[in-house]
């Protein structure tokens, strides 16, 4: 089966030079999409979930009663919404990553800073979205209406079980399509990464056509729709998910 | 985009949620929201730090404020006038095609609103950065019309790859504007007799024309923020500009700081007044209806 | 449960099982409850009625601790409810609320809005917790709908699955605010023959509604309340056939 992908493609390059997919057939080429690829959905899944992970303690901190923790969330917000997260990204790695520490690396004589260029990347991404994921949250929060907190309090729930219980997954329902347009745009901003040197799918489909000009043209197209798919299955998810989660009365009216 | 809450019931169920999506007014809300000194003072404190922080290899802070000077009306007129320049044209095209897209979208004839449901889909969900490698590597550099060469800029280039997205954005943009007219209105013109084309072009489009300027101006926004990133391509830019010039003053770690610092509050300083405005303008036709 | 014991023990079911006395309640400067004296023995129902804005809800929050008080006592079966060191979830344990909108959770079936709060609060045994759950909306006559979410009954109910939740921490008293007001006619009636239901078992009910024919029916005792005072009360015939006050008989000229 491999083989006749491989020759197939092989038999392609030869017929039309300018649509060389390489990467089909020379398992070096392949590894690097493979590994690009890999690099991509990991940076994904972690600025996803750390991104998240924010939003609902930024959210929350901004219910706090004290104003220095009020204030200090807002100020995050506005700095990394209000700003190009290109410019973020460099700003963290070269300006910010210039003081941190290094460690021996294992080669056991470089000096290597204990945040690498991928670590960077997840942390400036991550906060980037994670200010989105504030405010979504936030809003959700305060779509419960007070009156059905007071429910709970009512019963007995303290403010933690009500939490929990009834003002997150409420809560939820109501940021999900925010937070999915969000968390879709984290994704398509993780090519930023290039920026830095992350070896994530941009980056090493750049170099492939780089070093094999015959195969720009293919590894455009190949790039163009896997970004596509990663976005559509995410969106497809989220999706599945928000319907899930659908109760009758309120939502989306179905 | 607007949650539509069901009306079923008549419960207080829950709220209406005040946040907009991004791709709505979002990021004017936000822009605006945030107190005007908070950017600048970031900003300083940015390129304050490093003198405090880092002792050696630092330069002194006079001479930070000597280097910043001596670059500051290249960066500015040389680097931010360019994304600004790049911001107008994309948003010039990308308007003028996202018109048509949009109209696309609500044509009568089926296959043209599948074409453009593919395009909007395409355009409106691949990374900004991709769709500005490819087309900054498939456009030639010159184009031939009739007997003469054209040359195409790098920073013209650009601005076709910046303008997809915005294309598929704003096509969504005009779309929701010429849906959101009752069908009643339709009704009436076509019982005056006139025809679709004059409809939509003397009905239709001047109706939900001011619905559209609050979202097409938060897009504007949006896309300025990404001009950066045409530094990535080569292109002559604010980022660009500001690593040659931190190059051309021995790259000192110090400089890091006040120039991305620099960066960042230029464009704050640019997309702030343009928020304000945004929100204002949609107020006032929220009010007038 | 370490719940103040000796205060309980003191308390015997000849006394009041809510006790409320000159109690003072002011928003900032506004002054809602201007003294305010109540005594509701168990198993009584009592009916509040007033003007609207003359503090009937106030008192009633009051009664659940969801509003603090300046001045005076409510006692619960001898207890405190506004002491700084009470303890909230024996006083929610005891006392049950129907608020007028319902605010059922609206992401759980109505089995699950009855089950939340002995699972999550009380921490009861699920099979048990159920069983019961199951019970109470047979009580309150919603067989079948135990699967329903909020957004798919009616008003009625709605909030009938909201007297079954308040039902199942199995309370001694019963506060219901307006619970009539956001429905219909129709629906007005089943909510009313649940709590009938619900009084005829020997619940403490303390109501406020503006359904006079109602009030009259099931009342033990009525309060007409104005401006924040009790200004008269007695028993519904009487109430209703020979009020003194004044005002009394300007509201009930215009009610009734
Ligand atoms: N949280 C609050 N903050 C400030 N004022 C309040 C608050 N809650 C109630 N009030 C005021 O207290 C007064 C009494 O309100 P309350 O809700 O107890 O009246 P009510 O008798 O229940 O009226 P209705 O029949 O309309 O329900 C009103 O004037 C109201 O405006
Ligand atoms: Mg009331």
């Amino acid at each position: 089966m491999i083989d006749i992908i491989q020759s197939f493609f092989r038999d392609l390059a030869e017929t039309y030079p300018k649509w060389n997919f390489i990467f089909f057939y020379e398992p070096a080429q392949w590894e690097r999409v493979v590994s690009g690829l890999y690099v991509t959905i990991k940076l994904s899944v972690v600025c996803v979930i750390l991104s998240v992970i924010i939003g609902i303690a930024g959210a929350w901190a901004q219910g706090s009663p004290s104003r220095i923790i009020r204030w200090v969330v807002q100020s995050y917000i506005q700095f990394f919404r209000n700003t190009p997260p290109l410019i973020q990204l460099l700003f963290f790695y070269f300006a910010l990553g210039q003081f941190t520490p290094t460690v021996t690396g294992p080669d056991g004589w470089t000096e290597q800073p204990i945040i690498s260029n991928v670590g960077w990347a997840i942390i400036s991404l991550s906060f980037f979205a994670g200010a989105f994921n504030v405010e979504i949250f936030r809003s959700g929060i305060e779509a419960v209406p007070n009156s059905t907190l007071e429910a709970a309090e009512s019963l007995g729930f303290t403010r933690a079980q009500t939490y929990t219980n009834v003002t997150f997954p409420l809560a939820l329902r109501v940021s999900l399509p925010a937070l999915n347009n969000n968390l879709i745009n984290l994704v398509k901003t993780t090519t930023q990464a290039i920026a830095i040197a992350v070896p994530e799918l941009l980056y090493e489909m750049v170099s492939i056509w780089n070093d094999y000009s015959s195969a720009q043209n293919a590894a455009m197209t190949v790039l163009f729709f896997t970004y596509i798919a990663l976005v559509g299955i995410l969106a497809f998810g989220m999706h599945k998910w928000e319907k899930r989660l659908l109760v009758p009365g309120f939502g989306k009216a179905s | 985009m607007a949650h539509s809450f069901n009306q079923r019931t008549d419960l207080p169920v829950i709220l209406e949620p005040k946040f907009k999506a991004p791709d709505a007014l979002g990021f004017s809300r936000w822009l605006v929201g945030m107190p005007p000194w908070a950017l600048p003072a970031v900003a300083v404190l940015m390129m304050l730090w490093p003198i405090a922080g880092h002792a050696q290899a630092v330069y002194s802070a006079e001479k930070i404020i000597d280097i910043m000077l001596k670059w500051l009306p290249l960066l500015l007129t040389k680097g931010f006038l360019m994304n600004v320049v790049i911001s107008f044209f994309t948003m010039l095209f990308g308007t003028i095609a996202g018109l048509f897209l949009g109209l696309g979208r609500v044509s009568e004839n089926g296959a043209v609103r599948s074409i453009s449901w593919l395009t909007v889909q395409l355009f409106r969900n691949s990374p900004w950065l991709v769709l500005l490698f490819i087309v900054m590597l498939t456009l030639p550099f010159e184009i031939r019309i009739g007997g003469t060469y054209i040359p195409v800029p790098d920073w013209m280039k650009a601005v076709f790859g910046l303008s997809l997205p915005v294309m598929a954005n704003i096509a969504e943009i005009v779309r929701g504007a010429i849906q959101s007219v009752p069908s009643a209105q339709w009704e009436a013109a076509q019982s005056l007799a006139f025809s679709r084309r004059q409809i939509m072009w003397q009905i239709i489009l001047p109706q939900c024309f001011k619905r559209m300027i609050p979202p097409w101006m938060n897009w504007y926004a949006i896309m300025t923020m990404a001009t950066p990133l045409v530094s990535l391509l080569g292109v002559t830019e604010l980022v660009t500009l500001s690593r040659q010039a931190m190059e051309a003053e021995g790259n000192n770690p110090s400089l890091l700081m006040p120039f991305f610092g620099f960066a960042l509050l230029i464009f704050f300083i640019y997309c702030y007044p343009i928020a304000r405005f945004t929100l204002r303008l949609e107020s006032k036709f929220a009010l007038k209806g | 449960m370490p719940a103040s014991t000796t205060t309980e023990q003191t308390w015997t079911q000849d006394q009041p099982i809510v006790s409320i006395k000159d109690v003072r309640k002011s928003f900032g400067t506004f002054e809602v409850l201007k003294g305010v004296s109540m005594d509701i023995m168990k198993g009584e129902v009592i009916c509040i009625i007033g003007p609207s804005g003359s503090g009937k809800s106030t008192l009633i929050r009051c009664i659940n601790a969801l509003n603090d008080i300046q001045a005076g006592s409510i006692t619960i079966e001898g207890q405190e409810v506004h002491d700084a060191d009470l303890d909230k979830l024996a006083l929610r344990k005891k006392v049950g609320m129907v608020f007028q909108q319902y605010n059922l959770f609206p992401h759980k079936t109505a089995l699950e809005n009855v089950m939340m709060a002995p699972l999550k609060v009380l921490k009861q045994p699920k099979e048990e917790v159920e069983k019961r759950a199951r019970t109470l909306i047979k009580k309150v006559r919603l067989e079948g709908k135990e699967n329903s979410y909020p957004g798919e009954l009616s008003g009625g109910q709605q909030q009938r699955v909201a007297i079954a939740r308040s039902l199942a921490m199995d309370p001694d008293v019963m506060l219901f605010d307006e619970v009539t007001a956001a429905l219909d006619p129709e629906t007005v009636k089943e909510v009313l023959l649940t709590i009938k239901e619900l009084a005829a078992d020997g619940m403490t009910c303390i109501l406020v509604t503006h359904e006079m024919a109602f009030a009259r029916e099931v009342a033990d005792q009525i309060y007409f309340t104005d401006k924040g005072v009790i200004v008269e009360h007695g028993a519904p015939d009487v109430f209703f056939e020979n009020a003194s006050d004044p005002r009394t008989k300007e509201f009930l000229g215009q009610i009734l």
